[in-house]
């Protein structure tokens, strides 16, 4: 895919863990982000989305084994510098995540922290940052941004704080943002105006953004496209329509019919049996089958990935016959 | 997820073999001073007391291998005696200190309110005034001795132990099994017996190992300030102030106490080093 | 009918957190009233700082509320202490939001399970050793996972053992308080089975919390809306899904991210912040936010009406504006 301002080619990150073992964490990614376009992230914990994210950020725990490509305008991530990395991080490519609590310092104002994200990149007067950071302010939404200019962070509810990170963050018109589960800690009618805003904004600014989430939900209600991890791996990828309304991999089937919400009627909700797989062994073959109700002899063997006529792509045997894979 | 599933098999193993490589040396070395100080009299080479005016400052040699001091006493015999006074003392405090502390601490944690307020109150105000300044004004009143440096000692430690089982019992009180507890129909005697003391007693554990370093120094100070353990007993503290007037003719009189002082302090700080990051990895207890 | 459980006019105060020496308090509970029926499931839902959790709180008795009674099967149950209130904790048993933190991590699930049956003495040690296989098995974990410790559980085996433990004693009431909250969906679903299972099964009454309408939707008979420390509609599930009242219940359920794409929100459902349990809005808690204000509501506590027999709502503005079909019999 061509104009992508993110691509991620085949990633694979590798986490130490105590006792000398490593958790594949990220195992063969290939993803795309487009200009102004929102990609859901989703998946449940563990499965490696969080990971993927903070490979993009170049913010992995220590002593991470990181292979592929993440592509930021055609320019490869993985060859920065530390320094190098630092310069584009809040530049280039941004980062909101879940708590943001924990995103904002306690002891500055909000204004001089979304100042200070400005005057980290750019070589403006404090006066013409500040004056910038109002500007931001009142564009995410928070009222009479002036005058809340010199609040601390603690002055400020769950779902302001937020915005400030998102102002923050979206300082430097960033090519690309990466939001963690961004309303994932804000109540559900904070969470529609935080998203609401994020789409906005993005879309205007032709920011790419990839939301990591675990709600479908969420994915639904705001992104172009969608990607659906399992224990490390993409295991589908399509626009939302197609996704929703035909999920073609059975794990995405059976996250889809799990939710509760999708259910007006009472009786059992479908469940998926048995565990995620430890990813310190990852099994062989398809990672789902343990799990999976139309495993097949052949899902001993790791299923290609393959294209749909709709463009988008799927790693399961199921879709074999109908189409030819795609590498 | 992977760390805790760890830590959780780690702890249903043996106790022991299950600390850091630290706590176990720490562990070891206290075992062996403790062997040392109950075994004093038979390990003691000369009576530690014993005047020889022919041997006044001796140099170390095969029957006396630390040397003998400015009374010709062996200084071998007199540090075998004397780890047992300041040992005594140590686990003394330290001890008295902790059985206070402990139910101080975890009521004031688990009821807070005013039963927190007449706890931690009368504790704070204990802890602003100066550590040695509290024991040389209890040893003004009371008078010199070794029982006296450890009610001290365990006066200075008291306040710093009680915060520490009251932050963590505050911590424990507020989880959910605390809660189960209580409407599980148990009284709150008996959810504090058997939920809120045993997981908030690490950080005590933990801050008492490292404090009972300290406190062999404070037995230290206090003796060589004549305040504690008084002549001829011999206490670490008191053989350093005994070896400094004849530090330039007989270093051993000095040197050979204050070595055992360090390996004292050494073991705690290993052992409280090791229990706490294996009790609290995060480094809560400062 | 009577109710099992029957909460009258609840007010529940306490000092703000970081109030120093100003007394200020945080107003968590101001006049609430609810009942659950005998083996219903009564779906209690709201935001932060609505007083879901407190009022959860106040009928397992470990908050005392200011004013009003909770009365269950009868008998007034704050104030009680004693062997009296041993007695009605037995009947009344908690489910906790976070399975890790309600599960003591020194002790085995067994031993976690068993904690009721030996603080209410049922049984012989060894009865109550074959009650906890029982218990186990109940809740669809196998028998030698009662010597296993929290940790070496996943998130929902943790909480398939805390409600093992809230069975033990054989309540006829759970108060479940975001039972499902940390939890993967996949292992939501497989929880929420569970709990309407065993309620279906065992006859016990549910008072399930949850911001989540969601799972509220899927296991409740009942619904009851909280804002601010108030109820502010309660109906029949079916009804309050079907024909939602309130102008806040209403946002809340078009606030709900479905998955489907085709059904994207156009606009915020709500606009502004939830204010402050600390210094809470005069009059309708409800009103600065609210699309149907009038004058009134800032000075005016709404209480519930009837709408229809089983449906209560805390609006006049919004019931007068329906239109007056089948007058409702006013009853509670």
């Amino acid at each position: 895919m061509t104009g992508a301002v993110l691509q991620i080619e085949d990633l694979r990150v590798r986490i130490p863990v105590p006792g000398g073992r490593w958790v594949g964490a990220v195992d063969g990614v290939t993803l795309a982000v487009g200009s102004g376009e929102i990609v859901g992230l989703v998946g449940e914990s563990g499965c490696g989305k969080s990971t993927l994210g903070g490979a993009v950020m170049g913010l992995l725990p220590g002593g991470s084994e990181v292979s592929g490509r993440v592509l930021l305008d055609e320019e490869d991530l993985r060859g920065l510098t530390d320094e190098q990395y630092r310069r584009i991080r809040g530049d280039d490519i941004a980062l909101v995540s879940q708590d943001p609590a924990s995103s904002l310092d306690p002891t500055f104002s909000v204004g001089a922290q979304v100042a200070e994200a400005i005057r980290n990149h750019r070589d403006v007067s404090r006066r013409a940052a500040r004056e910038r950071a109002v500007e931001l302010l009142g564009i995410v939404g928070i009222p009479d941004p002036r005058a809340r200019y010199a609040d601390p962070p603690h002055r400020f509810s769950g779902g302001m704080k937020q915005r400030v990170v998102i102002a923050a963050a979206l300082a430097n018109d960033p090519a690309v943002l990466i939001a963690d589960e961004p309303t994932t800690a804000l109540d559900v009618t904070i969470q529609a105006q935080i998203l609401h805003l994020l789409r906005d904004l993005t879309v205007r600014s032709g920011t790419g953004v990839l939301l990591i989430t675990h709600d479908l939900g969420v994915v639904a209600q705001v992104c172009d496209r969608v990607a659906v991890m399992y224990a490390g791996q993409v295991v589908e990828q399509g626009t939302v329509r197609d996704l929703f309304a035909r999920p073609l991999h059975p794990y995405t089937r059976a996250l889809l019919d799990s939710q509760p919400a999708a259910h007006h009627r009472s009786g059992d909700l479908p469940v998926i049996p048995g565990r995620v797989p430890d990813l310190t062994e990852p099994p062989a073959g398809c990672r789902f089958a343990s799990r999976c109700a139309h495993v097949h002899d052949r899902c001993a063997t790791a299923p290609p990935v393959i294209g749909m006529p709709n463009g988008g792509q799927v790693a399961c045997w199921l879709h074999q016959a109908v189409t030819e894979e795609v590498r | 997820m992977t760390m805790t599933m760890a830590s959780g098999a780690r702890r249903s193993r043996s106790a022991v073999a299950a600390l850091p490589r630290s706590a176990r040396i720490g562990a070891l070395i206290l075992v062996v001073l403790v062997v040392v100080a109950v075994l004093a009299p038979l390990l003691a080479p000369h009576d530690p007391n014993a005047i020889d005016s022919s041997r006044v400052l001796g140099a170390p040699d095969l029957g006396h291998p630390f040397g003998s001091d400015a009374l010709g006493r062996d200084v071998l015999s007199r540090t075998i005696y004397a780890f047992r006074t300041s040992l005594a003392i140590v686990f003394g405090a330290v001890a008295v200190a902790s059985l206070i502390a402990l139910p101080l601490g975890t009521l004031a944690g688990y009821f807070g309110g005013w039963v927190d307020q007449v706890i931690s109150r009368p504790l704070d105000m204990l802890l602003v005034l100066p550590a040695l300044l509290l024991a040389i004004s209890l040893i003004a009143i009371v008078g010199p001795g070794s029982l006296v440096a450890a009610l001290a000692i365990a006066l200075i430690y008291l306040p710093i132990l009680a915060r520490v089982q009251r932050a963590s019992s505050l911590v424990v009180s507020q989880s959910g099994f605390v809660e189960g507890g209580r409407a599980r129909g148990w009284s709150s005697a008996a959810v504090l017996r058997r939920h809120v003391i045993p997981n908030a007693l690490g950080p005590l554990l933990v801050q008492a190992a490292i404090l009972a370093g300290f406190a062999v120094q404070i037995e230290a100070a206090l003796s060589f300030l004549g305040l504690g353990t008084q002549p001829p007993t011999a206490s670490l503290g008191l053989m350093l102030s005994e070896g400094r007037d004849v530090l330039t003719q007989a270093p051993w009189v000095e040197i050979f106490p204050g070595l055992a002082i360090a390996v004292i302090v050494l073991a705690f700080n290993l052992l409280g080093d090791g229990l706490r990051r294996h009790l609290d990895p995060q480094g809560v207890v400062s | 009918m009577t109710a099992l459980l029957d909460v009258r006019g609840l007010v529940v105060t306490f000092p703000a957190p970081d109030a120093g020496l100003r007394r200020r308090r945080v107003h968590a509970l101001s006049g609430v009233d609810l009942s659950v029926g005998r083996g219903r499931t009564h779906g209690l839902v709201g935001e932060s700082g609505s007083g879901k959790s407190t009022l959860a709180r106040c009928v397992l008795g470990l908050q005392r509320p200011d004013e009003g009674s909770v009365v269950f099967d009868g008998t007034e149950i704050v104030g009680l202490r004693g062997r009296a209130l041993r007695e009605v904790r037995r009947r009344i048993q908690p489910v906790f939001q976070d399975p890790l933190g309600s599960l003591d991590p020194r002790w085995t699930v067994g031993r976690s399970v068993r904690e009721s049956l030996d603080a209410f003495g049922v049984g012989s040690a060894l009865d109550r050793d074959r009650r906890v296989r029982e218990l186990l098995d109940l809740v669809g974990l196998s028998p030698d996972h009662a010597d296993r410790h929290p940790a070496a559980l996943s998130g929902g085996q943790r909480q398939r053992v805390g409600i093992a433990a809230a069975l033990a004693s054989e309540p006829e009431l759970i108060v479940a308080d975001e039972p499902v909250s940390a939890l993967d969906v996949s292992v939501q679903a497989q929880i929420l089975n569970l709990v309407a299972k065993l309620q279906r099964e065992l006859g016990v009454a549910v008072l399930f919390v949850s911001h989540d309408l969601g799972v509220v939707e899927h296991v409740s008979h009942e619904v009851s809306v909280m804002y601010l420390g108030g109820i502010v509609e309660t109906a029949a599930r079916a009804e309050l899904f079907a024909d939602p009242v309130h102008p806040y219940t209403r946002a809340l359920l078009a606030a709900i991210p479905v998955p489907e794409p085709d059904a994207r929100l156009v606009h915020v459902p709500l606009s502004g912040d939830i204010p402050s349990p600390i210094n809470p809005p005069t009059g309708c808690r409800f009103h600065p936010r609210c699309p149907l204000r009038v004058d009134s509501c800032s000075r005016e506590r709404p209480v519930l009406q009837p709408v229809t027999a089983a449906h209560h709502v805390a609006c006049p503005v919004a019931l007068g504006a329906r239109p007056q079909s089948d007058p409702a019999p006013a009853q509670n």
